[in-house]
């Protein structure tokens, strides 16, 4: 009972901790007064502006067709390259890895740079496509590394196994590893979104003029205070998320009803 | 079947050597060249000057300090997390990464209002007649910082790897006699190895390299290496900042050989 | 699995509506973060039918790269007066075209007498915006009259003094305080503003070194004191009364920003257009009462409404104050990386 009681304060505690930050963004994004140090008082102003911002809603629309365009190609590249690491032999695969880890291990500074590099050496002019590579390059080792350690549990006998009985690979694959994986795939990928739509520093390096997202417009806010406009379209994108995740947790919750763990 | 296999890497290798190989290849030539593009080790040599080695130390200090604390507030949490059974528990996992969505700048500087002079907890500290604490623009704050953008990185690759654990291991192991401490450190702790050096991996690296955090938290008084290689970035000193991120490879390299020593112990009880 | 694949389908509804960005425009404008009303590039918009877009950067030092690669084309850019001499020493400047800008009428002839400290023929440059640097000081905060640099270095400040960090910035203080020129170039007189600043740091009196964070920390009562650009001091002050802004008796450093065009421009005469846009005295007052800097645009100042601003001493300085101010200049390659070294030292002490 104490024990139970513990581990609910320890989860509370940095639920709270996680939270703080979150809580103090939603504030401001009611306060009346411009400036984050001083509370003007209640309002709904900056909501009602926020749709307004031309700049702010192409900066939201970037981010978003960025992060989910590459999350879905890392996720897909990244996978199929786990599912033909754990068949490689030691070397190749030691090499594939150490390539990976490269942009993990590297400041993003260095590989912003690198990257902007690269571009204007093949004069490739930065803009939409050029954030665009940058993020999949970034967003690759993400998914290797939350899909590789699944695929490392897997068995590789039942694979085997299922092939004797006559299964063809992609069949044996789909029904034997894949569940195995997938939680590893379904966090690879929403931790490469994610990441994508969290990064600045990458995308401030590989940007073109006109081209930005949600990061870089508020790294140039930062220093004058930021827009209670970007406040209020941030607590309107988390509650969106949050209220999507409560729907879908009631609805599963919802359907296993009868059975007897449902109370938690 | 080999064959077909491997050829699934094929995209991935590709990609992998267009956009990270090669690029790397242009901070190497930075690094080991001079502004008059001659072949010189004199701005990786750089390193040697007191206030950058001073960064570097700094750095290596602040990032190991935040890894273990990430660790220490992410084990026991993965271990509730995966106590809580299958259902509730994706949810909550979702919950760790549901303040991601918030952008991470934004974030960062809701501390500095949190932790201010007469920001939000100082105002509640006095309030309730506690001493105000002055932490914003000091090391604290940097590892604070740390931790709060860290903390989820450590969290899920070790829950992933602890709910892969099969419950009759455990249990077969209480059956032997072994007491709870017993099982923790012969079974579970080995066992999740390997989700702990990915955790490690995904907290120390960024910890290491960034310039955000400690400038936004850190008020500009302290510089990371990362500062200081984003500003000879900035006043277009590419030689010099090339040479300094060499360095700072090196020393990831160093400590990755370390982990990944472990990581081979840690695999060999898996496979 | 479903909640999953549900919620990967929201992904897909909320990303995918969206896509095909990135239309070519008609004028690429590069500008420091805060620094224009928007609507003013909607009017223009509107005038003349051609498509903006608008970039911000946070200090010359970030903006330069960016030009001076050439991976991005800028039509229109503003530096600092020091950037500018820099730009046009590097040859990265087009001459502008003066045909196109009959509205430089409008701007004040001891602005572009200035201008020619860093554009000695007034060839590349339109003045747009123009200060000093000082303090910025809570009068509730501090118990004597300011009117120093002096103040900076006072131990009774523990942890409550704001420096900026931009380097140029941090020595202009050292130096003029000191009684040098913050354009020195004499070793012994750097390494006496380095030690000045080291032992500021030292002696725990900075609470940070930051740029724009300025504006709200005073606000918010964070810092008694803090060095700030003279255009803030409007703004500031209309947020928390108690905030006076004082440019110190030493002497300090008075700047102008103006409008440049890059060598790589790909739309000059669009740019042109827009630079005279800016100096028609209607658009530089909307700008002014925006940004609260002050304008060079004399027509526009005529037009201030609110008679405070207009006869304001921190907006429109006397000349006695602007005598013993200096303009920045660009000290050349080795020793702008001379004081970036040494600033580096400071910071990492």
């Amino acid at each position: 009972m104490v024990k139970k009681i513990g581990k609910n304060v320890y989860l509370a505690l940095i639920l709270i901790f996680l939270y703080a930050p979150i809580a103090t963004l939603v504030v401001l994004s009611f306060n009346a007064s411009k400036s984050r140090a001083k509370w003007g008082g209640f309002t709904f102003e900056w909501y009602a502006k926020m749709f307004a911002n031309e700049d702010i809603m192409s900066a939201l629309v970037n981010t978003l067709v960025i992060a989910f365009v590459s999350a879905l190609v890392a996720t897909v590249v990244g996978t199929m390259a786990c599912i033909a690491m754990n068949r490689m032999k030691k070397l190749p695969r030691t090499i594939l890895m150490g390539i990976t880890n490269i942009p993990m291990l590297n400041a993003d500074i260095v590989t912003g740079i690198s990257l902007m590099l690269l571009f204007i050496a093949l004069k490739f002019s930065l803009g939409f496509v050029s954030v665009l590579f940058a993020h999949i390059t970034f967003n690759l080792p993400y998914v290797v590394l939350s899909v590789m350690p699944k695929i490392r549990q897997t068995n590789k006998n039942t694979y085997e196994a299922a092939l004797d009985l006559g299964a063809s690979h992609f069949y044996a694959f789909r029904k034997v590893i894949f569940p195995d994986i997938f939680p590893g795939i379904l966090s690879g990928f929403l931790m490469a979104f994610t990441m994508s739509l969290d990064d600045f520093v990458i995308t401030h390096f590989t940007k073109g003029p006109g081209v930005d997202t949600l990061s870089t417009k508020i790294y140039t806010e930062v220093r004058k205070g930021i827009k209670p406009e970007m406040y209020a379209l941030s607590t309107l994108l988390f509650m969106s998320v949050l209220i999507l995740l409560i729907i879908v947790n009631r609805r599963s919750a919802g359907k296993k009803d009868i059975s007897p763990e449902t109370s938690k | 079947m080999k064959r077909n296999g491997k050829l699934l890497a094929a995209p991935y290798t590709l990609w992998m050597v267009a956009f990270i190989v090669i690029p790397l290849f242009f901070i190497l030539f930075y690094g080991f060249t001079d502004n008059d593009f001659n072949v010189t080790l004199g701005s990786i040599a750089q390193i040697s000057k007191p206030v950058n080695l001073k960064a570097l130390w700094l750095s290596i200090e602040l990032s190991l300090i935040s890894t273990v604390l990430c660790l220490f507030l992410a084990y026991p949490l993965a271990m509730i997390l995966k106590g809580k059974g299958r259902s509730s528990s994706s949810f909550i996992v979702l919950i760790f990464i549901l303040p991601m969505w918030m952008n991470f700048l934004l974030r960062t500087f809701a501390w500095q209002t949190l932790l201010d002079k007469n920001g939000v907890i100082n105002t509640v500290l006095s309030a309730v007649g506690l001493p105000k604490q002055n932490i914003i623009n000091t090391p604290s704050a940097i590892i604070l910082g740390m931790v709060y953008n860290f903390l989820p990185f450590m969290v899920l690759p070790i829950y992933n790897v602890l709910v892969k654990i099969d419950d009759n291991v455990l249990n077969a192991a209480r059956d032997l006699g072994a007491n709870e401490v017993q099982t923790f450190v012969k079974v579970t702790l080995p066992l999740s190895l390997p989700g702990i050096i990915s955790g490690i991996t995904m907290v120390f690296v960024p910890a290491l390299t960034t310039f955000v955090i400690s400038d936004i938290l850190g008020g500009g008084k302290i510089l990371l290496l990362g500062n200081v290689i984003e500003q000879e970035f900035q006043i277009m000193n590419w030689h010099t900042g090339s040479g300094l991120s060499i360095v700072l490879m090196i020393f990831i390299f160093v400590s990755m050989l370390i982990t990944a020593k472990y990581d081979k112990e840690g695999e060999g009880s898996l496979w | 699995m479903k909640k999953i694949t549900a919620l990967l389908l929201l992904l897909v509804v909320a990303t995918g509506v969206f896509g095909g960005c990135g239309k070519k425009a008609d004028l690429y404008i590069y500008n420091w973060g805060e620094y224009m009303d928007k609507d003013v590039l909607k009017i223009f918009e509107e005038e003349t039918g051609l498509k903006v877009k608008y970039d911000e950067f946070d200090t010359n030092e970030t903006m330069y790269p960016k030009v001076a690669t050439g991976a991005v084309k800028y039509d229109v850019v503003c530096p600092s007066d020091y950037m500018i001499q820099r730009m046009r020493e590097e040859d990265l400047l087009a001459e502008i075209d003066f045909n196109n800008i009959p509205n430089i009428q409008y701007i004040g002839e001891q602005y572009l007498q200035s201008s020619r400290e860093f554009d000695p023929e007034n060839k590349y440059s339109v003045p747009y915006c123009w200060g000093t640097v000082g303090i910025l000081y809570n009068k509730t905060m501090v118990d004597e009259p300011i009117d120093s640099w002096s103040v900076l270095f006072d131990e009774k400040y523990q942890d409550n003094i704001l420096m900026q960090k931009s380097v140029r910035d941090a020595y202009c203080v050292a130096l003029k305080y000191l009684g040098y020129s913050l354009n020195s170039t004499n070793d012994a007189e750097l390494d006496a503003a380095t030690k000045l600043l080291k032992d500021q740091k030292a002696s725990g009196v900075v609470q940070a070194y930051v740029v724009d964070e300025v504006r709200d920390k005073m606000i918010g009562d964070s810092a008694a004191i803090g060095v700030i650009y003279s255009g803030e001091a409007i703004y500031t002050k209309r947020e928390n009364p108690n905030l006076e802004y004082v440019v110190p008796k030493e002497g300090s450093n008075v700047w102008i920003d103006s409008w440049v065009i890059p060598k790589n421009a790909e739309h000059k005469e669009n740019a042109e257009k827009f630079i005279n846009f800016l100096c028609r005295p209607d658009i530089a007052l909307k700008n002014f009462e925006y940004i609260t800097y002050s304008t060079p645009n004399t027509e526009a100042q005529k037009l201030i409404e609110d008679e405070d601003i207009r006869n304001s001493k921190v907006a429109f300085p006397d000349p006695e104050v602007l005598e013993r101010c200096e303009t920045f200049k660009y000290l050349g390659e080795e020793y702008d990386a001379k004081y970036n070294s040494l600033w580096k030292e400071v910071l990492g002490e």
